[in-house]
């Protein structure tokens, strides 16, 4: 077996209750190597053909969590979840920082592939041992605090009793749903420790919709051997020499981009997208981490950089909320998107939403989405139950419990924004598209494009694989092959160190690897495989390349205040960059692979599923 | 990497609280009068008074870590021999790693008289509890 895996990944089927070990060949992995380009590849693998009809919340869709193999090995470890995405109909690769991706190692798995649906609620548990399905009844409707309460508790306990002369079994670590997953919001996060969330993708109502409340694992063995130890060493040592000494980062986390990215570079959702500056100094640094911050350097294992800090509210209304930070993406989403400018209110919501169990960043665009709608009259108190001004917590509070529980126009918020929009638009009988903040139903990352000072620029969205996705922007379809990469070999990208993470895989894996073969071969097989799986789309919602490659409606308005006032995304500029990107990745003027392309990539299975589309 | 086999394991039963379990240094050696063995498998190290298994003779009974107030030995995954901080002979590896990461957390200090180190042996729950509360107040008598 190649290096830097265990070896072996699980293969549970939750209708048949069976779970097999299985492998992969060497050249799938050198091709996928692990996370999300795997995860494309077992998903074409397996429903192929069949793509368009498979319905992403059914049992047939295959449920991936994966490692790669630098995982827990290369500083920042990450788990990668991955499916057909009920919100893009295609394939996400939704990562999330988590001991839990080293313990299935340690366990001796890479990862599993789970298809299928329980005919009662259940969890998987993985030990060293190998994995069985248990009783979830007593998990089912819990919060993510009581998750983890009571499964750490209970995970401990029994295997204590399983082997209690080793001496005490250190907790499990998890992957689970809150109510959101379980009510198959299409957002649920699949979330980890208390609030670290794969987010993007809606894995979360995937695992709700099969009955499957958690995954815990606790291994005992040894992380997998690398090819050459030796490197591995030094080249960690040199990492966390470079990394903690990137200070505002270990201190501040990505928290202190709450006012710099509204003051500054003028990019930051406020009030739904409507603007993207504000001055609000409260919205980042001192005022969170004099007052809530209880811990002010945290980080996941083997991880260098500490960007994470956690809050604590200890008084007034929200006391007894605990959110870690919350970071530049929450401080936007879960704050000045919601015309919300006081850190407690920033902390409460964004606790809330996770211990929910939804994704902060998109389910936070819907609840900005359906304020926008109220602001204009199109929903109104009735819609509601409450008035929904901005910048009222308490409001946002109960619009987040009538999505997670489907009660109200909860119901259609839960399906996120997009599919919010199309169905809202035909209640009220007018378009509510324009006020959609997403790219192929991913609502889009807490950085916008028409400011131009950011680094997401014009169609970094509108021609991703991931859509809104914040950390999967694409450029020039070389450059930007170096996220696929993260998210494959499955490490974090903030603990990513550009010159010698090529490096390191090598040292690793033992294989060739290096920018250039990764950039041309690797990265473009699976964004291609990826744009393939996402074109195929369905059964609900089919993407037309004609129109939806592109950016929001929102995104072409000027912006109204800030420095960069009157400034909007260059649509030619959108068009030109958009078809270079197309032609050096080889997808022709819409964006379709081409037969070519699919012959160079070893891809050439999806002819058949290409043709159709090609003018 | 080896987590589960290093001689430090960090306990985390809820997030953010992390509690390192490792051997207190007890004066009196619970352990070590714990264990059955003839000659005994644990012994005390003359030097840095800490104490070192003899893996040859370790027959895995699991009595030290009855023994231990804090719970703290436990047998290795592989060679199910009973683990515990032999401070490296006087060097400790952790210390070391500690400075040279930056973190300076960890220093070597010389023993001095009346520490009570055996009241530091604690089972990490209960460390766990008391630190809970101290982190989240009121809410965190709930988490664990």
């Amino acid at each position: 077996m190649s290096r830097g895996y265990a070896g072996k990944w699980l293969d549970v089927d939750l209708t048949q209750e069976t779970i097999d070990e299985i492998t992969f060949p060497e050249k799938t992995l050198r091709q996928y190597i692990g996370g999300r380009g795997l995860a494309a590849k077992v998903l074409w693998d397996r429903l192929g053909t069949q793509w368009a009809d498979v319905d992403p919340l059914g049992p047939q869709n295959v449920l991936t969590i994966l490692t790669g193999p630098l995982t827990a090995i290369h500083p920042g470890t990450r788990i990668c979840v991955s499916g057909k995405s009920p919100i893009s109909n295609g394939v996400v690769g939704s990562t999330a920082s988590s001991e839990f991706a080293a313990e299935l190692k340690c366990a001796g798995y890479d990862g599993l592939l789970i298809s299928g649906k329980a005919s009662s609620p259940v969890y998987l548990l993985v030990t060293d041992d190998g994995a069985e399905i248990r009783d979830a009844a007593h998990l089912w409707g819990k919060v993510a605090e009581d998750t983890l309460k009571i499964l750490n508790q209970e995970v401990a306990a029994e295997l204590t009793r399983r082997k209690s002369e080793v001496g005490l079994w250190k907790e499990p670590a998890m992957v689970y749903i809150g109510p959101a997953g379980e009510n198959l919001v299409r957002n649920a996060a699949v979330v980890t420790k208390l609030v670290h969330a794969a987010g993007y993708g809606g894995y979360g109502a995937v695992m709700g919709s099969k009955n499957l409340k958690a995954v815990a694992a606790k291994g005992r063995g040894p992380l997998p051997e690398v090819a050459a130890p030796k490197t591995v060493e030094i080249l960690w040592r040199e990492y966390h020499r470079r990394l903690i000494a990137m200070d505002r980062m270990r201190r501040w986390g990505t928290g202190y981009a709450g006012w710099e990215t509204g003051a500054v570079t003028s990019s930051e959702p406020v009030r739904n997208w409507q603007e993207e500056w504000h001055d609000e100094r409260s919205m980042a640094g001192p005022r969170y981490s004099s007052r809530f911050w209880v811990k002010a350097y945290w980080a996941d294992f083997n991880c260098s950089r500490s960007c994470m800090k956690i809050s604590c509210i200890k008084s007034g209304r929200w006391k007894g909320d605990i959110t870690d930070m919350p970071d530049y993406e929450l401080e936007a989403y879960c704050g000045t998107n919601l015309g919300l400018f006081d850190p407690g209110d920033n902390i409460h919501i964004s606790a809330l939403i996770d211990n929910l169990g939804m994704s902060g960043i998109n389910t936070a665009n819907t609840l900005g989405f359906a304020a926008e709608l109220y602001q204009r009259g199109i929903l109104t108190e009735e819609d509601l139950g409450f008035a929904l001004e901005w910048g009222d917590a308490e409001a946002f509070t109960k619009l987040a419990w009538l999505i997670v529980n489907r009660e109200k126009i909860g119901d259609v918020l839960a399906e996120g924004t997009y599919r919010a929009a199309q169905k809202i638009s035909e209640m009220k009988g007018v378009d509510v598209m324009p006020y959609a903040v997403h790219v192929k139903g991913i609502e889009i990352g807490a950085h916008g494009t028409r400011s131009n000072e950011d680094y997401t620029k014009d169609m970094c969205y509108a021609a991703s694989t991931q859509g809104g996705d914040h950390t999967s922007v694409v450029r020039d379809a070389y450059n930007d092959m170096g996220t696929v990469f993260m998210d494959s070999a499955v490490v974090c990208m903030f603990c990513v160190v550009q010159d010698l993470v090529w490096d390191y895989a090598r040292a690793v894996t033992g294989w060739d690897i290096t920018q250039h073969t990764w950039s041309t071969e690797q990265g473009p097989r699976i964004q291609t495989l990826q744009r393939a799986l996402l074109l195929l789309g369905g059964p609900d919602v089919f993407w037309d390349p004609d129109t939806d490659d592109d950016n929001p409606p929102r995104f072409y308005e000027p912006l109204p205040t800030g420095p960069y006032k009157g400034r909007t995304t260059d649509a030619a500029v959108v068009e030109q960059n958009k078809q270079d990107y197309f032609s050096a990745i080889g997808w022709d003027a819409r964006g379709i692979p081409t037969t070519q392309t699919l012959e160079r990539l070893d891809l050439q299975d999806l002819e058949a599923v290409m043709k159709p589309l090609r003018k | 990497m080896w987590p589960e086999a290093a001689r430090i394991r960090v306990f985390m039963p809820f997030p953010g609280v992390e509690v390192p379990h490792l051997c207190a240094q007890c004066d009196d050696y619970p352990c070590v009068a714990s264990c059955p063995t003839e000659p005994k498998a644990l012994s005390v190290d003359a030097q840095t008074e800490a104490v070192i298994v003899n893996e040859a003779l370790c027959i895995s009974c699991g009595n030290c870590i009855k023994a231990c107030p804090g719970t703290i030995p436990f047998l290795h995954p592989a060679t199910n021999k009973a683990v515990i901080c032999d401070l490296c002979g006087g060097d400790p590896e952790c210390v070391k790693v500690c400075v040279e990461a930056g973190y300076n957390a960890l220093r070597l200090v010389e023993e001095r008289v009346g520490q009570q180190k055996k009241l530091h042996a604690l089972n990490p729950q209960i460390i766990a509890e008391d630190l809970a509360v101290n982190l989240y107040g009121e809410k965190g008598e709930e988490v664990l």
